[in-house]
């Protein structure tokens, strides 16, 4: 695995195995594919060969007709835009506010032990129990929910980037200060480029508890969204429905993530670490 | 001239790491400090590099007291500390910001092939062995053009190949420009390779001890009998540094006392 990694990231080396490597290159995809693609062939074989009605575990096709349904209705988009929306913002307000705070406590030693005992304390609050309170506070409508997720997206990157900066090897901050850096170079040229993995790391973990805690949200009196269709699907006991909102969730789950590791790899091609997560991927 | 007056240097935790070093270090001078571990070596060169202070005493570059890192200062550490974010290239030149583009990519370019790297300018530090990241990690040193470079262990981590090759293209880079150098060393050999003056330290608190000078003509040759010799003597300098019994040596002892009383 080790090895293999430069080679999928530089063409221009010499590739002596470039026909292993491509194999292997779709083949491990492959294989992370063949234990749900197997289930599911199985459970449609099951289903269809009557060992099961398929009531509560709607078989694939149920699923994918569901979705082909509201897609042609219009609804599915309505949803995945409400849901986006709603992730966006949160987690938008969440980054920013994580980012600057993490940034002030990581910097100043005066400003983390100001802010960082009351930050923590706060971290230690299940962040649902916030709900009732947001609610009364912010109404039953957009603001509460965005201000929920925001929460949830604040704690990781607010300690993301607070345990960056502080991680910084203190022998690269020496090369700065040989080279007479000023504040703002110093931040520029050696703090920012020193953190941005672990930050980039901050953001995915942080836009992971958005999509965990849009549905939260969601649950509390949402007249759409994918949560709404959750509930809407347990209420009118239509299973296939409930299976074709998770299944959304995953696939915009993972392409945000996917479009956050796009962006930012071309910031991290110097990284030992990223090429070998590449090839596991 | 760099001029070291009384340095002395007491850690928060009250260690006494440095006690009155006084030294003259002409320009174009190689001064090989050598000693046992924990006498005062590392803390002796950052106080000269202004990264820490020193706690009395002062260390001056051409009359001006360096207190705070200097343009006319490098350093290079034991570890290359190369920035991994950076290609080879824009590590050597991290140093001239000041420059315009193309002045700076050309010194860049000039450096890396005068350190044997000019095939290596887009790679990426992680993709150097240690050899070649402590060659770049050099190059990045010497292309503001120095007056004065320090070197604390710079070979210490390198296999004895490698080492040597790396001595003898210090020495061949040193010609091109004659820079002080104040190199920090724990290899006997590589003090009498390339010093002009051997300052022997001992410790508790770090002190100097004795200085040799080593008047031997360029290049040296390893295998000499003169080499031997003076080998030799700094061995035995070594020896009696960290033998308690032997009293601080006269000249030493005289100098410090007589300034300061
Ligand atoms: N930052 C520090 N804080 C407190 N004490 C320190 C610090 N740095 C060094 N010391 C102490 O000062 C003394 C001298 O340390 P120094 O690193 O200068 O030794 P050295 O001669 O470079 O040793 P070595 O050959 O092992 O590198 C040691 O006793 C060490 O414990
Ligand atoms: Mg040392």
């Amino acid at each position: 695995m080790t090895i293999e990694a430069p080679v999928l990231e530089r063409p221009d080396a010499a590739v002596p195995s470039a026909a292993s490597a491509r194999l292997s290159r779709f083949a491990r995809p492959a294989l992370g594919l063949l234990l749900p693609v197997g289930l599911a062939l199985g459970w449609e074989l099951a289903v269809w060969l009557g060992y099961s009605n398929g009531r509560l575990v709607p078989p694939p096709t149920k699923v994918f007709a569901t979705i082909v349904e509201l897609a042609k209705s219009g609804e599915l988009s309505r949803h995945i835009i409400t849901t986006l929306s709603r992730v966006a913002a949160g987690f938008g307000l969440g980054v920013v506010a994580g980012t600057l705070l993490g940034a002030v406590s990581g910097y100043w030693g005066v400003a983390r032990r100001l802010l960082d005992p009351t930050v923590q304390a706060l971290r230690a609050i299940p962040s649902i129990a916030w709900v009732p309170l947001f609610i009364l506070w912010l109404g039953i409508f957009e603001t509460s929910k965005v201000a929920l997720i925001a929460v949830g997206v604040f704690f990781p990157v607010y300690l993301g980037v607070m345990g960056a900066i502080h991680s910084v090897d203190r022998k690269i901050v020496e090369v700065g200060r040989i080279f007479r850096l000023s504040g703002p170079a110093m931040i520029r040229r050696i703090l920012l480029p020193a953190m941005l993995p672990a930050y980039v790391v901050a953001l995915r973990v942080g836009l992971g508890l958005g999509w965990m805690f849009v549905v939260a949200a969601e649950f509390m009196g949402a007249s759409e969204g994918l949560g709404y269709l959750l509930i809407d699907g347990q209420q009118l006991g239509k299973p296939a429905q409930i299976v074709a909102a998770i299944v959304i969730f995953a696939i915009l789950g993972k392409t945000t993530d996917w479009l956050i590791e796009l962006a930012t790899a071309p910031l991290l091609r110097w990284q030992d670490a990223f090429g070998r997560e590449r090839g596991a991927a | 001239m760099l001029a070291l007056d009384r340095v002395g240097k007491t850690y928060p935790n009250r260690v006494h790491a440095l006690s009155r070093f006084s030294a003259e270090i002409r320009p174009g001078e190689i001064v090989a400090i050598i000693g046992g571990s924990g006498c005062g070596k590392s803390t002796l060169l950052r106080a000269i590099a202004g990264l820490d202070r020193a706690t009395s005493g002062t260390v001056t570059l051409d009359g001006a007291t360096i207190t705070a890192p200097h343009a006319k200062i490098g350093i290079i550490f034991q570890e290359p500390r190369l920035l991994p974010w950076l290609s080879v290239a824009d590590n050597i030149g991290f140093g001239l910001s000041d420059l315009p583009a193309d002045a700076r990519r050309e010194k860049v370019t000039r450096a890396l092939a005068r350190v044997g790297l000019a095939d290596k300018a887009n790679a990426w530090p992680r993709e150097l062995s240690g050899g070649q990241a402590q060659r770049v990690a050099i190059a990045r040193a010497l292309v503001p053009q120095p007056e004065v470079l320090l070197l604390d262990e710079p070979f210490s981590a390198l296999d004895a190949f490698t080492r040597r090759d790396l001595q003898d293209h210090l020495l061949d880079l040193w010609a091109d420009t004659r820079p002080t150098l104040i190199l920090v060393t724990h290899d006997v050999d590589e003090a009498v390779v390339l010093a002009d003056r051997v300052l022997v330290m001992r410790p508790r608190p770090g002190r100097l001890f004795e200085e040799i000078a080593i008047n031997l003509a360029r290049p040296r040759d390893r295998n000499s009998l003169h080499f031997d010799n003076f080998k030799r003597r700094v061995l035995t300098a070594l020896d009696r540094s960290l033998d308690r019994n032997v009293p601080d040596s006269e000249a030493a002892a005289n100098a410090g006392e007589a300034m300061w009383w």
